[in-house]
């Protein structure tokens, strides 16, 4: 740059005779440019992944969990991920509910059988996250509304579930979550 | 402002229009860095640490809003959250690593920086507010690291914190109750550690504004260059880009080299090992030292031994310190030589590479040293000669020294004094 003797251009970075040719520059520019555009790109990868759930928050995410102590009819709140869980024992009046249902009845079919593990028909494990908004919803404490469908209620924006805890009315648009889980004993589920 | 010749901003598709009447941002950019900004043509690699150093703010500003998402300012859990930044976080141990090696690489910037600015005469009028700001900007920076380095909480933290915020105890009268109001305790705690992490949050962004004047007023008379003689023709400039953004890249490129070799492969070389051990108040490491980019202050710290007259020691110590910085204030009008650039100083350079740089080398290293002789006696040595420096030998040297002749523009001492080849039909730079 600073060193040229004024010469206009000299033959490394003239381009071909009849105009069409890539001159050596352009290469470069492109090659150069190219390179720091990829590899500010990389650069992005650590700033967005740190906001990703770290190795702590990673290694609270399985739950182990005694059922033993739930009654028919009753149901317990436990945490998963930050997150309530519900472990009901259901009686043999709500299964029957549950199967009486048809399944063209329902915004998201599912049998109460595909919510639950086989052998262990009446212990129904969801997530306690309405799938509307994210709220609570009401039913697994003793005394709580349990709303008309007799399962949960969620107060937040009304949304009933059935003993199976599957939506029937209200704004959600699909059944309480049942977490990926297995019995590691009668008594005893390992959540996540 | 710019030269005559600059050329204009012109928006080539109706979007560019439409924004460059609403907001004309890419005016602004393109005259402050773009090819709307003529440039000394002959500017060597000593120029491109002003850009690096922009270029390290803004990597400290990004690394550092992101640590500030994982790490908790209180002395319970800082030291903690600092671990569980470096094994939890997803790469967080690189992002912690990049953050302080990011700041020893931005004082390796602005010390450069500096020394140009000291070689090449770059304080002198019209450039005084320019220096003045690069001033402000610099004890800003300390500021900011020395709080910074308090953050992870370990035992160099704490009584690094404990040893700096005593330097005001030094002062008469206020000094103790300055002392306890600055750490709001009577020993560094929650309260002091919360209120550096606040601080440490906004000090960066005092700097970028201070950087975005510093830049303002640069743009006035335009950069120096290393013969010291203004521009005066267009033959003299070229574009800053393509041509300093390409030189200027290419100097990111070493500097982005250098930096992840020290972050990837020498992450703790420049910091202390004890400082992965917790604070502890009732015990205070054997070598306590600060960062290594105070180290030439700290020896100027330490060299006052006994007292002075009437001021105690360690009073003329803090002084000093300060002292030593805010002397800097006042070069401009220390140096009286018309002539900037070191190169046609012939006496100037004798004490600038002889006397001065010396003088720096060995308090850099008598800083780092353990407060003992012979490093003391060195640092004291040292240290009169700093200011023997900036007080009585440039002064002096101005006056009497004799420069070497000047070219008559840049252009003639890049291309030679062949005033056909200067003025005739080549008064263009190359393409």
């Amino acid at each position: 740059m600073a060193t040229s003797t004024g010469t206009p251009q000299s033959d490394a970075v003239a381009p071909e005779a009849d105009g069409t040719g890539v001159r050596r520059r352009d290469f470069i520019n492109i090659a150069a440019v190219s390179a720091a555009g990829v590899g500010g790109l990389v650069t992005l990868i650590p700033l967005v992944s740190q906001m990703a759930p770290s190795k702590d928050v990673l290694a609270e995410s399985t739950t182990e969990l005694d059922i033993s102590a739930i009654e028919p009819g009753q149901a317990i709140k436990a945490v998963f991920r930050k997150q309530p869980v519900f472990v009901r024992n259901l009686t043999q009046k709500e299964m029957d509910e549950a199967d009486a249902v048809p399944l063209s009845r329902l915004r998201d079919p599912e049998t109460l059988e595909e919510r639950t593990k086989e052998g262990h028909r009446n212990i129904l494990v969801t997530m306690g996250v309405c799938t509307h908004l994210g709220c609570v919803p009401l039913g697994a404490g003793e005394g709580e509304n349990r709303g008309e469908f007799g399962g949960y209620f969620c107060p937040c924006h009304g949304s009933s579930y059935d003993t199976a805890a599957r939506i029937r009315k209200g704004p959600a648009p699909s059944n309480l979550v049942v977490p990926d889980y297995e019995f590691t004993s009668d008594t005893t589920i390992l959540i996540g | 402002m710019s030269f005559p010749w600059a050329k204009h901003y012109e928006p080539r598709n109706p979007v560019m229009r439409f924004l460059d009447e609403k907001l004309p941002l890419p005016r602004l950019v393109y005259n402050a860095v773009g090819a709307g900004y003529p440039v000394p043509r002959n500017l060597n690699y000593m120029y491109n640490f002003g850009v690096l150093a922009g270029f390290c703010l803004v990597l400290q500003i990004v690394t550092g809003v992101i640590l500030a998402m994982h790490y908790a300012p209180n002395s319970l859990v800082a030291f903690g959250s600092t671990e569980h930044l470096m094994r939890d976080v997803n790469w967080g141990w690189m992002l912690r690593y990049a953050h302080a090696n990011g700041a020893s690489f931005f004082f390796v910037v602005v010390y450069l920086h500096i020394f140009r600015g000291f070689f090449y005469g770059s304080y002198k009028a019209p450039r005084e507010m320019i220096w003045l700001l690069g001033v402000v900007i610099f004890l800003l920076m300390m500021a900011t690291a020395f709080m910074g380095y308090v953050l992870p909480w370990g035992q160099m933290s704490f009584w690094g914190a404990k040893v700096i915020t005593g330097l005001f105890s030094a002062i008469p009268l206020v000094g103790e109750p300055l002392q306890v109001w600055l750490l709001g305790g009577f020993a560094p705690d929650n309260a002091a550690l919360n209120r550096f992490f606040s601080l440490h949050f906004l000090l960066p962004f005092v700097i970028a504004g201070v950087v975005i004047l510093h830049i303002w007023a640069l743009h006035i008379p335009g950069s120096t260059n290393p013969t010291g003689v203004e521009v005066k023709s267009e033959s003299d400039t070229v574009p800053f880009h393509p041509y300093y953004t390409a030189k200027d890249g290419f100097g990111l490129g070493v500097f982005l080299l250098l930096y992840c070799a020290f972050v990837f492969f020498f992450p703790n070389y420049l910091g202390h090992p004890d400082n992965y051990i917790e604070a502890n108040p009732l015990s205070t490491p054997a070598h306590i030292v600060p960062e290594w980019y105070f180290w030439p202050f700290y020896a100027i710290l330490r060299a006052f031994t006994a007292d002075i007259l009437f001021i105690p020691a360690k009073l003329m110590g803090v002084m000093a310190m300060f002292g030593a910085i805010l002397l800097w204030f006042f070069l401009p009008w220390l140096d009286n030589s018309p002539v900037r650039s070191g190169h046609y100083r012939p006496l100037f350079r004798k004490f600038f590479w002889f006397g001065l740089i010396p003088a720096m080398a060995v308090l850099f290293y008598c800083g780092g040293a353990p407060a003992e002789e012979p490093y003391v006696m060195l640092s004291q040595i040292a240290t009169a000669y700093y200011f023997m420096h900036f007080l009585v030998i440039i002064p002096i040297v101005s006056r009497i020294e004799k420069p070497r002749p000047l070219p008559f523009s840049i252009t003639e001492a890049v291309l030679g004094e062949d005033k056909k080849a200067v003025l005739g039909e080549n008064t263009k730079p190359a393409v």
